[in-house]
């Protein structure tokens, strides 16, 4: 950890809105650019920041590894996962009509969401775990 | 050519002569941070501010960590090459050549008649406000129409962090076993 007051302020007050903004970043991707890889990207870089200034093992209790490499499989998962619910509902796989029978654009609008999420949880946790892994070699040595 | 494209092309380059020529690491990587940024811009003149984010996030921000992440656990200057650089330039030189060839018989910037905007029949442009009515057409495609392809990368992204947990989880383990013995 280090012991540099400014630093340790300075990120305490950027790390709420860099995470912040990767939300923004994720579910604002329908409108502007941006989508689950750059917001997954972000999420990511606000604990890499807070891993630099607080220390690995802060970090490390904040996201524990193990969690973190659940999500790195269930994001995968969740992508997979709703076109697998496309193909139950009679459609092609990943074609997301079949999520709303009633109205296929809305189910566009629900696969688009579910699929960009997987993708952002994919992409921070796999973020995280390689810097996790990196630093934690370092710490061994 | 308008004088930005021209001002960013030429930093482009002179930044990755200036990694190539440098044996310092550290400011090696800050420059190849900096080549993203340009890169990212030179993407955002060329209106694909999809693209241009994520090279800004990942070439110039996560790369650059893991780079320097790696400098902490190696070395930060590069050995003088034992070799002579000749050989290496010649390959490099020929492939380039070659791809400079290739890309005579691609059709022209902008063309109204490449393929890339005759085919499909119906752009998805057109297309898109009916089918998925997403005001972002470049998320419907990524994530709607080539959903494939994503799933695809996303499970690359998935295969590389396992990867990495694999490489380095070994040797964790065997040291732990070792310390046991």
């Amino acid at each position: 950890m280090t012991q540099q007051t400014i630093l340790r302020v300075v990120a305490k007050l950027l790390i709420p809105y860099i995470l912040l903004f990767a939300l923004y970043v994720q579910f604002h991707g329908d409108y502007g650019p941006g989508g689950g890889f750059q917001a997954g990207v972000i999420f990511a870089a606000a604990f890499i920041l807070y891993s630099l200034v607080f220390g690995l093992e802060s970090a490390r209790r904040v996201a524990r590894p193990g969690v973190v490499e659940f999500l790195v499989a269930l994001g995968v998962l969740v992508f997979a996962g709703t076109g697998i619910a496309a193909m139950l509902g009679g459609e092609n796989f990943l074609d997301y009509d079949a999520l709303d029978p009633h109205d296929p654009v809305h189910g566009q609008h629900l696969g688009i969401l579910l699929v960009e999420l997987g993708v952002g949880i994919t992409v921070a946790a796999t973020m995280i775990a390689i810097f996790f892994s990196f630093a934690g070699r370092r710490a061994e040595k | 050519m308008q004088w930005i494209d021209v001002l960013l092309l030429t930093l482009l380059a002179l930044t990755a002569i200036t990694v190539v020529r440098m044996r310092g690491l550290w400011a090696a990587v800050m420059l190849m941070g900096i080549y993203s940024f340009l890169g990212a811009s030179w993407m955002l003149i060329l209106d694909a501010p999809d693209v241009a984010f994520t090279e800004a996030s990942v070439g110039a921000g996560i790369s650059t960590i893991l780079a320097v992440a790696t400098l902490a656990l190696t070395t930060t200057r590069a050995k003088k090459p034992v070799q002579s650089p000749a050989i290496p330039l010649l390959v490099v030189l020929v492939t380039g050549a070659v791809l400079v060839y290739g890309t005579l018989d691609m059709p022209a910037f902008g063309d109204p008649n490449a393929p890339a905007q005759v085919y499909p029949e119906l752009s998805y442009v057109e297309r898109e406000p009916a089918e998925i009515d997403v005001p972002n057409v470049v998320t419907a495609v990524l994530a709607s129409y080539r959903g494939y392809d994503t799933l695809g990368e996303t499970t690359v992204i998935f295969t590389a962090g396992i990867g990495v947990l694999l490489l380095l989880r070994e040797v964790r383990t065997r040291r732990r076993n070792g310390g046991e013995r």
